[in-house]
């Protein structure tokens, strides 16, 4: 009995260190990064880097064009996507999903959501860039929005699932028609899951490089262009950090920190509305 | 009550101390032959049935007896879900409102229907109300303004909430919910509200609440609630229906039920030997 006891306690001892160590290695890798990316981000930060876009080696600048590129990229992006989104969310969760032309469409839709974002690239590169003859912010929001898609799509079943049926029925007494109960109940009780949905895509996107060097490739200078090259923060990182120029690199980090904490507040407010909603 | 010549048609025991004159009565919804499906199976037997304009009728019986499936035919409720289907005649003003071609929402804007859990929608009490009211009704503000209030008084909501109609009806009470279920049903002026045990999930006295308000209502509605509570269903209606295993077995006046069942199983129920 005794023996039995103290077997557990100890087998109950290691696991919880296991567990522990665990975390702290995660923890601690998460905050290495944090701590690196500040200390080198922070360095740069100034304001020329939300006013002057990127230099010539050799000079100084800031990221402007970068910023501004990935914004309206991203934007148009999710524009996109939740339109595309949101309605075959909707369609699975009230509609077919229970049909086998639903099941595959949602088999298709995690595919899709968890293709590589090189392959999203290349293949909105033979679809867009090569026909039109030109790399374009367009491109690159279209190969964005190709990877925000299948989130949104998947958050939106997902919420509009966990709605009671009883708000259905009840809009149904009341004369109804399906399509008002949905879009006037159904969507405003999911209204922050639907928004935290959204708001994970955008911070998924806001950080991806591969899909835009094959789509809308760089520009170095300010454009608000959509169908020419255009600037985003990750392609500048990505070339950036490569390049043996000290400023450059500088940048780099700078335009790494501001993404990082764009993507953690998107996170944190996203969760926060989750859990207020709870 | 109408004259139709259906031998279908229930006869209604006319006891020596029957409460109700039925001369006076007029036939609001009449079921014909009535039979249910989930998918395959059998749900309702061959219901033929009369509800009364003006008067409660309750329907009691055992769990999985078939009275809320019963009801939710009444306002084709099933139609929501597939496999579900009804044959048979439910007249309503004389149509049947199972024929094809039936415009469902409004009928279901007609024939109201209050639920067991209180369902207020995740918006503003007022918002709660005027939903319904817009669906049918291009009215200027301050007319809804008018309907919502009208409807709040009907469900003795309104002096509890006058002074809160922009928060949300998700933060009233239980008992207040259900009201503003009722309040929400009311204003779109049904001709027929369906009960479907609307105290099963309230206290004690917002229960007496919803009781009085659907002795209330009956001046202007015909009302059906389905009750799984023998006392509430003696205390609120004019008329009860015995259910057993999707068979309705007896249909009389409440107060004859309740004192002098015909069928034995009907007695059986009522003095708690089963269900």
């Amino acid at each position: 009995m005794f023996s039995r006891r103290a077997q557990r306690t100890v087998t109950n001892a290691i696991f919880v260190f296991a567990c522990a160590a665990a975390t702290v290695v995660a923890l601690a890798a998460l905050g290495l990064i944090m701590a690196s990316l500040l200390h080198q981000g922070l360095a740069g930060l100034n304001a020329d880097v939300f006013t002057r876009s990127t230099p010539a080696p050799g000079s100084q600048g800031g990221l402007l064009n970068a910023i501004v590129g990935s914004l309206m990229m991203c934007a148009l992006a999710m524009a996109m996507a939740v339109a595309v989104g949101l309605l075959a969310g909707t369609w699975l969760a009230e509609f077919g999903g229970d049909t086998p032309y639903g099941h595959v469409v949602r088999f298709l839709n995690d595919v899709l959501l968890s293709a590589p974002s090189i392959l999203v690239g290349l293949f909105v590169y033979e679809l867009i860039v090569r026909p039109l003859h030109g790399f374009s912010g367009f491109a690159g929001a279209v190969a964005l929005a190709l990877i925000a898609a299948p989130i949104v799509t998947r958050t939106t079943e997902d919420i509009l699932r966990l709605q009671p049926n009883a708000l259905r029925e009840a809009g149904a007494a009341l004369g109804a028609a399906r399509s008002i109960t949905i879009r006037k109940i159904i969507w405003r009780g999911a209204g922050a899951g639907l928004l935290t949905g959204g708001l994970l895509a955008f911070a998924r996107i806001s950080g991806e490089t591969a899909p835009l060097l094959f789509t809308a490739l760089n520009n170095q200078f300010f454009s608000l262009d959509m169908n020419a090259p255009m600037p985003s923060l990750p392609v500048v990182i990505f070339q950036f950090a490569l390049s043996p120029y000290e400023e450059w690199q500088k940048l780099a980090w700078t335009g790494a920190l501001l993404i990082t904490v764009t993507v953690l507040a998107l996170s944190i407010l996203a969760r926060s509305l989750t859990a207020r909603k709870s | 009550m109408s004259t139709s010549p259906q031998p279908t048609s229930v006869a209604v025991p006319v006891a020596s101390h029957a409460t109700i004159d039925m001369a006076g009565l007029k036939e609001k919804v009449t079921l014909r032959n009535l039979d249910f499906f989930y998918g395959e199976a059998r749900a309702l037997k061959s219901i033929n049935l009369s509800l009364y304009a003006n008067k409660a009728t309750a329907f009691i019986g055992p769990s999985g007896c078939g009275k809320s499936t019963l009801l939710r035919i009444l306002n084709r409720m099933y139609d929501l879900y597939p496999g579900q289907r009804a044959t048979g005649e439910v007249l309503f003003d004389g149509d049947n409102l199972l024929a094809p071609g039936v415009d469902i929402n409004l009928l279901r804007a007609r024939i109201g229907m209050v639920f067991q859990k209180p369902t207020p929608f995740p918006m503003t009490i007022y918002e709660n109300i005027a939903f319904g009211i817009r669906l049918y009704d291009k009215l200027p503000r301050s007319e809804v303004d008018g309907r919502v209030e009208h409807a709040l008084r009907r469900a003795a909501l309104w002096e509890e909430v006058k002074d809160k109609l922009a928060t949300s009806g998700l933060g009233l009470s239980g008992g207040q919910q259900q009201r503003l279920c009722i309040a929400r049903t009311v204003a779109v002026k049904p001709e027929v509200i369906l009960f479907d045990e609307p105290c099963s999930a309230l206290d004690p006295i917002s229960t007496s609440k919803i009781e009085e308000l659907i002795d209330e209502l009956k001046q202007d509605y015909t009302i059906v609630i389905v009750t799984h509570n023998m006392q509430q269903a003696a205390r609120v209606s004019d008329f009860t229906t015995f259910m057993y295993l999707g068979e309705m077995i007896e249909f009389g006046q409440t107060a004859t039920l309740f004192t002098t069942p015909k069928d034995k199983r009907t007695q059986a129920y009522i003095t708690g030997r089963f269900g």
